[in-house]
């Protein structure tokens, strides 16, 4: 039988969480990285004991954590993240150029194939990569060198390359998001790259339907079809069916349609997961109740998923990263809040139980299935 | 042998106590106590001073014989007494919630 860890990345930590098939006894470990935010780790589709983490903290910057040997213990990577020439400036939140400096990573995506590649997602948004397992980072500086740069502002959270999503089916192609700047595409490993925010619409940027401005807070895929995206924007849940080049919205009948997770099943490539949040000025769970919904139909007919989470007086909130899902059948899904609770569903979502409630606030889940 | 007291964070990041000791060959100043401090101890490079301006991190000041050298300048002799190790240089991060 197959063995499920869940890799938990939070504010002053990381937490390993682990159990058999049945996804019923979960054992804890944990916190790595004690009082450091942990804003991601994951681990290698091609050796799932190759872990790479992000360590960050306002005092001591960035730090970047590996272990071979599936989380028991770490070592300590290169860290030296330079961007490619003469970064130049972005916008700031006042529209005044601002000069690009390296914050921290938000987000690691290793190679498909490769456990020595691996992506890192930036603030001030830059793509990164490592092709020596973390021991040393190149600027992948076609993005940021896009003509649109220097239009790129920041979202409330910092301008952050969040989002990378590797195409199964297609070396050369991934996509990127960034907030708030919007998605784009990459056809060529990551030479050139396209905005593809075409179709999104978004009321607080000067143009509504603008090349690049959006704050796009997610996007997943199902890799049986790597063609079609599923996106949660600051405002709106999108979806693409030709690899980015449009988007139509797929709100239908959510309570709210602000968030920041967006996932799909494991399976059942038209079933996709999203946690509405009230809106942009509170960010919590609307009616104090926590609600996954569940649409079956790729968006558009949404139903709501309660049993087992809170139903009053809960206000937590679910950061961009912070859901994922196993590939048992039935396939589980997991998400963390900014309440310290991770909560899991082997059903797919008809029921849910809290796995750990008293963690710091989440910023990343991910879930490794263990053969 | 050069005194030089860490954070706790940090001195987790290294695998160390609260005191290491580095040898400086020449001048002792901020940047050469520093640079050997990070051969030493890699895990420490950028955590202290950016990779590449060598400017302190925003939140960390350094102390010696009760002053603050946070802003003087990277190759001023430190002090004799931390030359000696009668005193160590103090790496301390910024007091702060959270």
């Amino acid at each position: 039988m197959s063995d499920v860890r869940v890799l938990v990345g939070t504010r002053k930590g990381a937490f390993i969480l682990t159990s058999d098939g049945k996804r019923d006894k979960w054992e804890i470990d944990g916190p790595h990285f004690a009082g450091w935010e942990i804003y991601h780790l994951k681990g290698s589709p091609a050796d799932p004991n190759r872990i790479y983490a992000s360590q960050s903290s306002g005092w001591f910057g960035q730090v970047m954590p590996r272990s071979n040997d599936g989380g028991k213990t770490w070592e300590t990577m290169d860290n030296k993240f330079v961007y490619d020439g003469v970064p130049g400036t972005h916008q700031w939140y006042d529209g005044t150029a601002h000069p690009w400096e390296f914050k921290r990573v938000w987000h690691l995506e290793p190679s498909l194939t490769d456990p020595d590649t691996v992506y890192a997602g930036i603030e001030d948004a830059a793509l990164f990569r490592s092709t020596d397992g973390g021991k040393s980072w190149e600027e992948l500086s076609g993005l940021r060198k896009h003509g649109s740069g220097p239009r790129w502002q920041p979202g409330a959270g910092g301008m952050c390359l969040h989002t990378i999503l590797l195409d199964p089916s297609n070396a050369r192609r991934m996509y990127i998001a960034i907030s708030a700047a919007g998605a784009f595409r990459t056809d060529d490993g990551g030479a050139s790259w396209t905005p593809i925010n075409r179709g999104l619409h978004s009321q607080y940027i000067p143009d509504p339907n603008a090349e690049v401005g959006h704050c796009v807070h997610h996007v997943a895929m199902h890799k049986s079809r790597p063609h079609v995206l599923f996106m949660q924007k600051h405002w709106d849940v999108m979806r693409s069916d030709n690899a980015g080049d449009s988007w139509t919205e797929v709100s239908g009948n959510l309570p709210t349609d602000f968030g920041f997770v967006i996932d799909v099943h494991a399976h059942e490539p038209q079933t996709i997961y999203v946690v509405p949040i009230k809106s942009d000025s509170e960010h919590f769970v609307p009616d104090g109740k926590l609600r996954v919904f569940r649409s079956r139909t790729g968006g558009n007919e949404w139903e709501p998923l309660t049993k087992g989470l809170p139903q009053s007086n809960c206000y937590v909130n679910i950061l961009r990263d912070a859901m994922a899902v196993d590939s048992l059948d039935p396939c589980g899904v997991y998400f963390g809040t900014t309440g310290g609770q991770v909560y899991a569903s082997s059903n797919a979502g008809d029921e849910w139980k809290p796995i750990v409630h008293d963690l710091p606030a989440v910023l990343s889940i991910e879930v490794q299935t263990l053969a | 042998m050069i005194r030089v007291e860490l954070p706790a964070h940090l001195r987790t990041l290294a695998r160390v106590g609260r005191e290491v000791q580095v040898r400086v060959d020449g001048d002792v100043t901020l940047r050469s106590v520093l640079d050997e401090l990070e051969r030493q101890y890699p895990a420490l490079k950028g955590t202290i001073r950016d990779h590449v301006t060598f400017q302190r991190r925003a939140f960390l000041r350094f102390f010696a014989c009760q002053e603050d050298w946070s802003h003087q300048a990277p190759d001023a002799p430190l002090p004799p007494e931390v030359a000696s190790g009668r005193e160590p240089l103090l790496i301390v991060g910024a007091i702060a919630g959270g």
